[in-house]
């Protein structure tokens, strides 16, 4: 991709996230010189800024990550009120009762694929295959940070307010993005994240 | 008073904050931000005795005008406009000296869209992520410029600048970008990589920071359905649904759900970010 960059497109997301990992790995192991961005996505993984692109690339295909996540970190627990606009008719696509799939939803063991779209803003993954839901037909003007939303098969959580055209299934008072805190992202790529259930009054917001 | 610190009197239609940018962070989805045109960030900085990555102004096309609160060296360079101080003329592209309390003007760009203004000791607003450079796309680093608020300087380096006059070759009549074809051109018909390479573009008005969009031929897919996002690269050729392909400037999105048919050059960026609205664009492939 261009003169700097090599984009590996993987079968599926876990051999990508596989291949983020072991990218991870060697870097931390000091074993990946002259790579200045490693950005994971859905199926693939960019690197940017490579000094050398064409000895990189005749290296990968040599590689045999293993399978696995990028990181085994603590669980970050995102607290959040069940309350937004669209938790009814994502849980009529599910064929289950809103307190059903409150329940579902924060049942699940999440892990963030990769970021995106904004600063802090992950792609998180998680629930089964089922339970994926299509982006609304018309996009909202603003959704209001802190928004917990749902498309295809991701979860994720607005840092600040932005147009978006997600399904909103309810709010937290977590800070996703703070360039004033070290690290400044609350979910970076391979984070395991669960929502935890919290009161829906009292939190005055 | 002798603080070192510049006033903004006339904002212009855009001006920001910029350095050489927040490179790193994309996998968080930070864009690298940045001057548009480096070589000139770089090439003012060098004029009044600075590091190539102190943080300079960006103006775009109508400049701006501003009241350094102590005498300070400032180079202006870019896109060719007439410089002032209390209304004398001064030099463009070159180190000049301006008074404590004179009414510094940049003005339109007379070829080109950004000029690129330069004090001694750069721009010392706070640093995010390692930058001071204004992200338009995500809204990092410092608000662009309005009349009324002040832009703290650092200390001047004790030695001059290192090139008096350097030549400043001015934007061309026809924007031609070097491209690499590829990830994702064989998301489109033969037809359409014929044309991008052999027809026409022209730079639409609808170019920002983020993107240079262009007008001209839309480049037809051969085969529908969504690409799964992935990570964008500065110079990367995204084509929309609407077939009109638009060339990713530094305050781009990281990950992206179009295909990119080709990469520009990074060298020829710099170019592309001097081309007025309606500049004809060649895209040429290079090895």
């Amino acid at each position: 991709m261009g003169e700097h960059a090599l984009l590996v497109e993987l079968a599926d997301a876990g051999a990508a996230e596989a291949l983020h990992a072991e990218l991870l790995r060697r870097r931390a192991a000091g074993a990946l010189p002259g790579v200045r961005e490693i950005v994971p996505a859905a199926r693939t993984v960019l690197l940017d800024g490579v000094a050398e692109p064409a000895r990189l690339a005749a290296e990968l295909p040599g590689w045999e990550p293993r399978p696995g996540h990028a990181r085994v970190g603590e669980v970050v627990e995102v607290p959040v009120r069940y309350d937004g606009p669209d938790l009814a008719e994502v849980a009529a696509r599910w064929g289950v009762s809103p307190r059903e799939a409150v329940r579902i939803h924060s049942s699940a063991e999440f892990r963030v694929a990769f970021c995106g779209f904004a600063p802090g803003f992950g792609y998180l993954t998680g629930l089964g295959a089922r339970y994926e839901v299509p982006r609304r037909a018309t996009p909202r003007t603003a959704v209001p940070a802190g928004s917990v939303a749902l498309a295809g098969p991701y979860t994720g959580v607005y840092p600040r307010s932005s147009p978006g055209g997600w399904q909103l299934i309810g709010t937290t008072d977590a800070v996703l993005w703070d360039t004033g805190r070290e690290p400044a992202a609350l979910l970076s790529p391979g984070t395991r994240v669960r929502f935890v259930p919290a009161p829906r009054t009292g939190a005055g917001r | 008073m002798n603080d070192r610190a510049v006033a903004v009197v006339g904002a212009g239609a855009l001006t920001t904050v910029q350095d050489l940018g927040r490179p790193g962070f994309a996998h968080l989805g930070v864009p690298r931000s940045g001057a548009l045109d480096p070589a000139a960030a770089r090439l003012v900085n060098r004029l009044v005795g600075n590091a190539e990555d102190a943080a300079v102004l960006e103006t775009t096309v109508t400049g701006c005008a501003l009241r350094p609160r102590s005498a300070v060296t400032v180079a202006v360079g870019g896109a060719p406009c007439p410089v002032r101080a209390d209304g004398r003329p001064l030099p463009w592209g070159t180190a000049v000296r301006v008074p404590a309390g004179a009414l510094l003007e940049v003005g339109p760009a007379v070829r080109g869209l950004r000029s690129y203004v330069a004090f001694g000791g750069g721009i010392a607003v706070e640093p995010v992520l390692g930058s001071r450079s204004t992200d338009l796309l995500s809204g990092l680093g410092p608000a662009p410029l309005a009349e009324g608020a002040v832009l703290p300087l650092g200390a001047a380096a004790a030695v001059r600048g290192s090139v008096d006059a350097p030549p400043w070759p001015g934007p061309p009549d026809e924007l031609v970008l070097r491209v690499r074809l590829g990830p994702r051109d064989d998301w489109f018909t033969s037809a359409a990589r014929e044309a991008l390479t052999t027809r026409a573009y022209l730079v639409s008005s609808a170019s920002n920071r983020i993107g240079l969009r262009l007008d001209g031929p839309a480049l037809e897919r051969a085969r529908p359905g969504e690409l799964p996002s992935e990570g964008m690269v500065l110079g990367a050729v995204q084509v929309p649904p609407d077939g009109r392909p638009v060339v990713f400037l530094a305050d781009h999105p990281t990950t992206g759900g179009y295909p990119v048919v080709a990469v520009v050059r990074e060298a020829d960026l710099g170019a592309a970010a001097q081309a007025v609205p309606g500049t004809r664009v060649r895209f040429v492939t290079s090895r």
